[in-house]
């Protein structure tokens, strides 16, 4: 019994196999956009994980506050006691962090042995040897480098050689890095301040600071994760609910025949159980190539923003094929939930009286208008009340849930209204069975609003960063050569010989520092016109450039102020005294603080400061670079001109947003996805309600007409709609989500040609999914119409 | 766009426990006679040959062993490493010997050849050969008439015969330490490149040193003797009058009936004072040392499975060195020295000298002969010794048995025991 009416249920399918594809297709969909993020997610973690276990990045180390150390020291320290190992780092190629270890008397867990085990002399004598991971190997390809040997398992993007070979890579000859402190000390050893005054202890930052500097572009990930798979499951509960009106007479039919409801029931769950594993097996195998699409981006984004090392491949792994599974049967449940409480609930010749489908609509509507206002209330009351990241998500996702499960009810606001200016019967129908098919249609519809607000809110606000961005590059980067000298002697020649050549020349000095228990970076600026015109100050104190000068205040970024909640006028402690902040300025793209202060304060405070760049001002920035090189003798690879540094700048912003981008794409490409499933579903239904009209004289070619203009008028109410939602959804990225992930905020722009795109695109996809349906209908045979009066409804 | 990674501190003494294991798995596959910290003894007569044709599977062994080992990433440490390097390149190196030193060029590597020392000259380091020690072992007592023991070795290995002043330099250097009391054993280890200063050597005015140990003074009779570990610490002063005695043929001591030899020389008549840092506190002691200088650039042959090398000091102010080198196939061999009072030598050849396990103790979970039965029939000597502390065990890099001993029969006396090659 129970396998004949499952067949008999499964038959259905295959006389409609676009059906079926529809169902398949929708819930892969939104399994594959789940876990392709959650896949991205996972690799991302996996890089903090292995970045952390760099050699001697887990141990506390002696550093100085110039950044070098001399290599005598280290012997120095040796011949006292102290048990160090010495470590230089820098960079290499296209990026890759270059490690000169000893592998002699690193610490004896590090896994620095590696090094020894293949062929020591070579390791540890010149030309030397570079060991790197596989992915990084085939990046370090330069003629000049040292061979490489692959090893698995070293931290993507880092490169071990001898402490010796890595001295001259970055031809920094006896310099030294940093001194890795080994557990075990010996009995007795005099002071450090003894032996070497000026190195202090460090204690290293942990992978979980890592993760949680990147958490909220994780967050943001997994929120586009979640938008996409709830897209996706209107799409099913379309399809489901399609299925399910088609067959009501085989309902009717079968509990007729005597099977139990409880039964029936369960039989239809487990059709849709094998259809979530089928669709979760073929999600997840398109969601693997979405991640593997995108996480280069991802990489290329962590790297730029965060300056976390990422690899740029995928593994694959069991715990998310599980989890894909998992999510697709979850995902059916929810989308199926409702339609098959409705069948179990519905008296037993119900199912063919399509009164009974209607009015259950009626109070499920009612339902979500006051599920709308209440979750409206929680997003404004979080707004209000509420901080931090997690608030931040909170209050988008109740703003967005609400502006769905709202556009019902206003739509038919809107149609009533639209209803009472119809001048003709033909208008007055249009209206009256717009609204009549509203209910079905309601779930693609809110599909394709949550699509276009979060297409508008995002694309707002990449926008926005992009202009304020370029703004701020352009206020920032004022210097149009920037250089690097190899040390303090060879910047004072350079001063000396630019002074008649250049406009100005302005040090860019600096000293890495903890600034209220986190890194921060100190800089000294000289008084000039190029700060005063140009510094992106968001808020100071009157006269603040004449006070900097003086050294009576100094300027600190805006995640700092927003960090510690400073304000112009505060007092901020620095190392070795108390400084009064004079201003605040916008800095974009890093995510540490910044203090700037009056060069000969700063000299006076931080004589070890790292001494060597230089912005240098001139009107003919091409000459005085080739005149460096040619005449001065700079390193070419030590001068940067602005426009290349501009040029960098962005390609790191573009990037970042790409996979914005790509998810904002495939997001409305499901919404669309869905209205075209409804208006299947919906045509299906529509056919006893045409059918009287046509009888009564409309043609059929009029009726579709009125089918395509139909989904068109829907699609542009509700593309209308979706930009005030797209538009409070920018803002609270701008302004909440922003501000606490990355600790700026940016001012928000709005750009209605965006909205013409989209809206014109909304048009395309529903035009094109009525498209369907109306020729369909226009090409009927008039036999089927007619049949509608002797049918068995 | 800066931000750096870093990890916090992690304790890991687990870790370092399995380091060492990861460590002894390669040493049970090395050839055998590159288990011991010294790899030459002066042995005049026949040696060890004919196990050489076994060198390369054992090395293989031991080669695929330490990078999958490595590979796996556990604990691959840098002494583990170098381990490797110590224990499976040297052998790849060295070329196989003729006879009496005939074909002998290793890899550019200096051959021992039969000439006079040079002193101060050799007390220095000869870089061009592939291996050296300064090797110190002493007796000592304190007022309360507690005795104790000290070991103090500085080793270079060379990758290359070249040394310059930088970090190319093919030159590594190990130190090894360790105090003995009659109930406690301290071990400290040490690791250096050469070229930056962090270790070297050097004759006039002598010192050899590593990190903050050293071995220093006007002249090597006259020393100021240092090394500490995390729990430990000793600061002697060495003097002696008499003039070095060398070893084996005036300072050629031939190892094997191949041909290998090393540079060997010794000072046994050192009179000590000093103080000893204990965890209870400083400790004053008085007693004598023996400082073994020897360099080569050719291993031993691969018969041995280890052995067992005795210092004695004896009252009457007479020294003895004998060894006894356990070989499975060929069976065991004996040498030793006899040194009057004065420092002149008398070599003994094999079979003259004779040591006889006697109780055994476990020791790092090994079965290890901790007495003795001494006999050289030429010099009247029937001796029993016995260890100040069982548990003398070396847990280094190369883990072995050192340790103070007493003697009692015939003669009396004190004296040191090392013990290589006990699985």
């Amino acid at each position: 019994m129970r396998r004949t009416a499952l067949l008999a249920l499964l038959s259905h399918w295959r006389t409609r196999p676009l059906q079926l594809l529809t169902l398949v297709l929708g819930l892969a969909l939104a399994t594959a956009l789940w876990s392709g993020v959650q896949a991205m997610n996972a690799e991302a973690r996996a890089s903090y994980d292995r970045a952390a276990s760099v050699i001697g990045s887990a141990r506390p180390s002696l550093v100085s506050p110039s950044g070098a150390i001399d290599e005598a020291t280290y012997v120095a320290l040796r011949r006292a006691g102290w048990q160090v190992s010495p470590m230089i780092e820098g960079w290499i190629g296209d990026g890759i962090r270059l490690i000169g270890l000893d592998p002699l008397t690193a610490p004896p867990d590090s896994g620095a042995g590696i090094a020894l085990s293949d062929d020591p002399l070579a390791f540890l004598t010149a030309p030397g040897r570079l060991l790197a991971a596989p992915e990084t190997a085939a990046r370090l390809t330069d003629a000049t480098l040292p061979p490489v040997t692959a090893v698995e398992g070293i931290p993507p993007g880092v490169a071990y050689a001898d402490i010796g070979i890595a001295q001259r890579l970055l031809e920094q000859p006896g310099t030294l890095t940093s001194l890795i402190l080994i557990d075990t000390q010996p009995l007795t050893r005099p002071p450090l301040t003894d032996i070497a005054p000026g190195l202090t202890e460090q204690t290293p930052d942990t992978a979980t600071d890592l993760a949680r500097l990147t958490d909220s572009f994780h967050l943001n990930l997994t929120a586009f994760g979640l938008l996409s798979f709830a897209v996706g499951l209107f799409i099913v509960h379309g399809a489901v609910g399609l299925a399910f009106e088609q067959r009501r007479p085989l309902f009717r039919t079968l509990r007729a025949l005597g099977l139990p409801n409880r039964t029936l029931v369960t039989l239809l769950a487990a059709e849709l159980l094998i259809f979530a594993l089928i669709s979760g097996a073929l999600g997840i195998v398109l969601g693997y190539l979405i991640a593997a699409t995108l996480i280069p981006d991802v990489a290329a984004t962590l790297r730029g923003l965060y300056g976390v090392p990422v690899d740029g491949t995928l593994t694959l792994r069991p715990t998310w094929w599980l989890m894909g599974l998992g999510i697709a049967t979850l995902g059916t449940a929810i989308a199926a939930a409702g339609v098959l409480w409705k069948l179990a609930k519905l008296p037993v010749l119900a199912p063919a009286r399509p009164r009974a489908w209607a009015r259950a609509n009626a109070s499920t509507a009612r339902m979500q208008a006051l599920a709308a206002l209440a979750l409206a209330v929680i997003s404004v009351a979080t707004a209000t009340f509420g901080s931090g990241l997690l608030a931040g998500f909170a209050m988008l996702g109740a703003l967005l849930i609400a502006a769905a499960l709202a556009l019902p009810p206003v739509l038919g606001l809107i149609l009533s209204a639209a209803a009472r200016t119809a001048r003709s019967a033909e208008a007055e129908w249009f209206w009256a069975d717009t609204r009549q098919q509203l209910p079905g249609l309601s779930l693609a519809l809110m599909a394709l609003l949550l699509a276009l607000a979060a297409n508008i809110g995002v694309g707002t606000m990449v926008s926005s960063f992009r202009l304020t961005f370029t703004g701020y590059l352009d206020q920032r980067l004022a210097s149009e050569l920037y250089i690097r000298t190899a040390d303090a002697a060879e910047a004072q020649r350079l001063e000396t010989w630019l002074a008649p050549r250049a406009d100005a020349v302005l040090p860019i000095w600096n000293i890495d520092a903890d600034v209220l228990g986190a890194p921060a970076t100190l800089y000294g600026v000289v008084d000039h016109p190029t700060y005063r015109d140009n510094w992106p100050v968001l808020d100071a104190l009157p006269g603040v450039w004449d006070s900097l000068a003086a050294g009576d205040t100094v300027l600190i970024n805006e995640q700092l102020a927003r960090r510690e909640n400073l304000s112009p006028g505060d007092q901020i402690p620095l190392p070795g005294w108390t400084a009064t902040v004079g201003g605040v300025y916008s800095d974009y793209g890093n995510p540490t603080g910044q203090i700037m202060m009056g060069q000969d304060t700063f000299i006076a405070r931080y004589p070890s400061a790292d001494r060597t760049r230089f912005g240098i001002r001139t009107s003919e920035p091409e000459a005085l670079r080739t005149a460096l090189i040619n005449d001065f003798g700079a390193n070419p690879s030590n001068l940067t001109d602005q426009a290349a540094l501009k040029r960098l700048s962005l390609q790191v912003f573009e990037r970042t947003f790409t996979v914005t981008g790509a998810l904002n794409v495939l997001t409305l490409t499901v919404a669309g996805f869905a209205i075209l499933t409804s208006l299947l579903t919906l045509s299906a239904m529509r056919l006893p309600q045409l059918a009287p009209v046509w009888a009564i004289g409309q043609t059929r070619k009029r009726l579709a007409q009125l089918e395509v203009v139909r989904a068109l008028a829907l699609a542009l109410l509700t593309t209308l709609l979706s930009i005030p939602v797209g538009l409070v959804l920018a803002w609270v990225l701008l302004a909440v989500i922003n501000v606490e992930a990355f600790g700026w905020r940016l001012p928000m722009f709005v750009f209605p040609a965006d909205w013409a795109r989209l809206t014109a695109l909304a048009l395309l996809a529903a035009g094109l999914a009525g498209l369907w349906p109306a020729l369909r209908l226009a090409r009927m045979a008039p036999a089927r119409l007619v049949q509608v009066f002797s049918h068995e409804r | 766009m800066n931000a750096k990674p870093h990890d916090k501190p992690r304790y890991r003494r687990a870790q370092d426990r399995r380091s060492q294991r990861v460590f002894n798995a390669l040493y049970r596959w090395a050839p055998p006679s590159f288990q011991s910290t010294r790899w030459w003894h002066p042995i005049a007569g026949p040696g060890v040959g004919p196990a050489i044709a076994r060198r390369p599977k054992a090395l293989e062994s031991a080669l695929g062993k330490a990078q999958r080992s490595l590979q796996r990433r556990s604990p691959g440490s840098a002494i583990a490493a170098l381990l490797a390097t110590l224990l499976a390149l040297t052998p790849t190196l060295a070329a196989p010997q003729g006879f009496a030193g005939l074909g002998t060029e290793a890899e550019g590597f200096a051959i021992p050849e039969r000439r006079p020392f040079d002193f101060p000259a050799d007390h220095g380091p000869h870089p061009d050969f592939r291996i050296e020690w300064w090797y110190v072992t002493s007796t000592l007592t304190a007022a309360d008439g507690t005795d104790y023991g000290i070991q103090w070795t500085l080793f270079r290995t060379a990758l290359a015969p070249s040394a310059t002043d930088t970090w190319d330099s093919p030159q590594l250097w190990m130190g090894h330490a360790a105090l003995t009391t009659p109930d406690q054993h301290f071990v400290a280890e040490r690791l250096a490149r050469g070229g930056i200063g962090q270790a070297g050597a050097q004759a006039e005015p002598f010192n050899a040193w590593i990190d903050e140990w050293h071995m220093r003074g006007p002249d090597l009779n006259n020393v100021n003797l240092t090394a500490q570990g995390p729990d430990f610490a000793y600061d002697l002063n060495l003097t002696a009058t008499t003039d070095f005695v060398p070893q084996g043929d005036n300072g050629y001591s031939v190892k094997s009936s191949e041909g290998q030899a090393s540079h060997y020389y010794s000072q046994p008549f050192y009179t000590v004072t000093g103080t000893l840092t204990l965890p209870t506190g400083p400790v004053e002691v008085t007693g004598n040392a023996w400082l073994d200088r020897e360099w080569s650039s050719q291993p031993l042959s691969e018969g041995q499975d280890g052995w067992d090398w005795f210092s004695l000091a004896f009252d009457d102010g007479a020294r003895l060195m004998g060894f006894r080198l356990r070989d499975d196939i060929l069976g065991d061999y004996t040498a030793a020295t006899w040194i009057d009072p004065d420092g002149s030598p008398k070599p003994y050849p094999n079979g003259a000298f004779t040591a006889v396990p006697g109780r055994t103790a476990t020791v790092a979970g090994r079965t290890i002969p901790v007495e003795w039965q001494i006999t050289l029939p030429d010099r009247g000597v029937d001796v029993f010794v016995t260890p100040l502390n069982d548990q003398s065990w070396m847990d280094t890099s190369f883990p072995y048995w050192e340790g103070p001993i007493y003697v009692e029969g015939s003669h009396t006396g004190r004296g040191y025991l090392e013990m290589t090659g006990y699985e």
